[in-house]
């Protein structure tokens, strides 16, 4: 109001707003939604390859988003979250041994992931960088053993979800994929509203500068351990998915340090410290299992290599391409100053 | 009664192996005053500043706020409880814009709910003269920017106690000249302030009293220039005949 009758020759932010919402991420993020809504339905109208195929891509972006909250915004580089993959698909086993509803299982088995990190948190978060990525393998390693020792639970050898068994392949498949739509969802839109609250830009901040995020008063360790549990319950539903959509599993293969090579993989080339960049790396490493899934070595040996190429030469992955190049955001997760126009309405 | 001091760090000491960075410093200041910390290179000024903010804790010694012992108190925990730090390099949030910077600052060091840390983050971004560039990424400011914004982030947690770390160095006479401008402001709105810089006809244009150091210690403590006249603050900077 007062600030229009200023005639200062830079504008000045009296009276600015506050912009979280353009039309352009507005659109997006309903886009978005609209997609959720559209998966839910393609069991009914898709065949069982399909189905199968998506609860896939939807287990890689789980795991791949989660990876990149705890990389990309904590800082934290994990080779180890397949601790958590492995404990929420034998947890899954362990509760439906006992009388659970398989799929129930499953959600139970993401929560006791979410409680068995909060006191490994205060362990492997006293440790940094390499000291942090070797800990958590360690941890995972440690896990894997102490499963493969256990008989209930099918030793060495493995073990599956015959209770699955009792519903029929079609049912199993629709709701195997459905209970993965629902936990992707929820995960994802977990870590985008995460994002958006104010501890998000704490979160941001420390992604950027942990010690001078410090000195601004951002409690690191509490920030960190916050997506160190979410990430942990994310690759617990992700395990629990996997489970359920193979319906077999042995320690050395749930417990192998190859998921972590995978999403490390799919945030690399999509973009780390991105929202949109892991969703895009997951896209792209199923396309790549698609086609080169069953030549072995040298289908690993071509993830490596991509995975070298991007840290070395686009180490800001696809999407930090996109942004840095457009400036354009997909997400609402920031904040923007929309001034007040000096005298007209005109919006400069 | 003396008034209490709003910073007081007694006898502290930081060894760095068989190094004394601290070799016994003893500071008190008073609410709203600004000091000047002058000294050669080693003297062990931005050492003394980081057990201040709390980015390294002392070997011996303590350090109080507002008559509280912080010692131990982690760096995030004085940020909220007022005592601001500007880096001797910048260390802005790269991947946020200038307004987001402040934001952080505002809403965890300044404690402020939503709206009010806004508000304070534009009142902060005009003060420093970041009006024009709230909305750009931080890491494509230049070297003046990331000064100013360095300075903006620590004043969006809404200090009473300001520590500076040479942030006039690298700047032009022009430059410079604002940065004064802006910190006698600051000064004047009543905030403390402690101040390490090289360019002492800078330093001396804000603050009234001066501090140097050598060698872990404080040599000389009083009005600037008295100090800068001290023999012994020659002898730190000139050196001394070999006896």
């Amino acid at each position: 109001m007062t600030a229009a009758s200023q005639t200062s020759p830079t504008p000045t932010l009296a009276g600015a707003r506050i912009q979280r919402w353009t039309p352009l991420s507005a659109g997006f993020t309903s886009g978005f939604g609209v997609l959720i809504i559209a998966l839910a339905f393609v069991p009914v109208v898709m065949g069982a390859s399909v189905v199968q195929d998506l609860t896939n891509l939807l287990t890689l972006v789980l795991m791949a988003v989660m990876w990149n909250a705890l990389a990309g915004y904590a800082g934290l580089v994990s080779v180890g979250l397949q601790a958590y993959i492995g404990l929420g698909a034998y947890a899954t086993v362990w509760f439906a041994l006992h009388g659970v509803d398989p799929y129930v299982a499953m959600v139970l088995a993401t929560l006791f992931c979410a409680v068995v990190s909060i006191p490994l948190s205060f362990i492997v978060l006293r440790f940094r960088g390499a000291q942090f990525a070797i800990g958590t393998w360690v941890v995972a390693e440690a896990i894997g053993i102490y499963v493969s020792f256990d008989n209930q639970l099918g030793a060495g050898t493995g073990t599956s979800l015959t209770q699955l068994y009792t519903y029929s392949p079609t049912h199993r498949e629709h709701y195997t994929y459905w209970l993965t739509l629902t936990l992707t969802a929820f995960f994802v839109i977990a870590v985008f509203l995460l994002l958006r609250s104010r501890l998000g830009a704490s979160l941001q901040a420390i992604r950027d500068d942990e010690g001078a995020a410090s000195s601004v008063g951002v409690r690191v360790v509490a920030g960190k351990r916050i997506l160190f549990i979410l990430a942990a319950a994310g690759c617990g539903a992700a395990g629990a998915m996997t489970l359920a959509n193979i319906l077999f599993i042995e320690p050395t293969s749930i417990f192998s340090v190859n998921y972590s090579a995978f999403m490390i993989f799919m945030v690399l080339v999509g973009g780390l410290g991105t929202f949109e960049g892991p969703i895009i790396g997951a896209i792209i490493l199923y396309f790549i299992q698609q086609q080169f899934g069953n030549d072995g070595t040298s289908y690993l040996i071509g993830l490596g290599a991509t995975a070298i190429a991007f840290a070395l030469f686009i180490p800001r992955g696809i999407w930090g391409l996109v942004e840095e190049r457009t400036g354009v955001r997909f997400m609402p997760v920031g904040y923007r100053v929309r001034r007040r126009a000096p005298d007209s309405g005109v919006d400069p | 009664m003396a008034p209490q001091p709003l910073l007081a760090a007694v006898e502290v000491r930081r060894q760095f192996g068989a190094l004394a960075a601290l070799d016994g410093v003893d500071l008190a200041i008073g609410p709203g005053e600004a000091v000047g910390i002058v000294g050669p290179n080693g003297a062990g000024k931005t050492t003394l500043l980081n057990v201040l903010a709390g980015t390294i804790a002392p070997s011996s010694g303590t350090v109080a706020f507002r008559g509280t012992d912080i010692t131990r108190a982690a760096a995030s925990r004085r940020a909220r409880l007022g005592i601001g730090r500007a880096h001797q390099v910048p260390r802005p949030f790269g991947g946020m814009t200038v307004f987001e910077n402040c934001f952080v600052s505002a809403s965890t060091g300044g404690g402020l709910r939503r709206r009010a840390a806004y508000e304070r983050c534009l009142e902060v971004l005009t003060l420093c003269d970041l009006d024009d560039v709230a909305d750009r990424r931080a890491d494509t400011l230049g070297l003046l920017g990331r000064k100013r914004l360095e300075l903006a982030r620590a004043l969006a947690t809404n200090p009473v106690l300001l520590l500076l770390d040479e942030i006039g160095a690298g700047l032009t006479d022009a430059e410079a000249e604002a940065l004064v401008v802006m910190i006698n402001e600051l000064h004047s709105a009543g905030i403390a302030i402690i101040w390490i810089e090289h360019i002492v006809h800078v330093l001396v244009q804000v603050v009234s009293r001066l501090i140097c150091m050598d060698a872990g210690r404080v040599i000389a403590d009083g009005e600037p220039r008295a100090v800068m006249s001290d023999a012994r603050v020659v002898d730190a900077y000139l050196g001394t005949a070999a006896a």
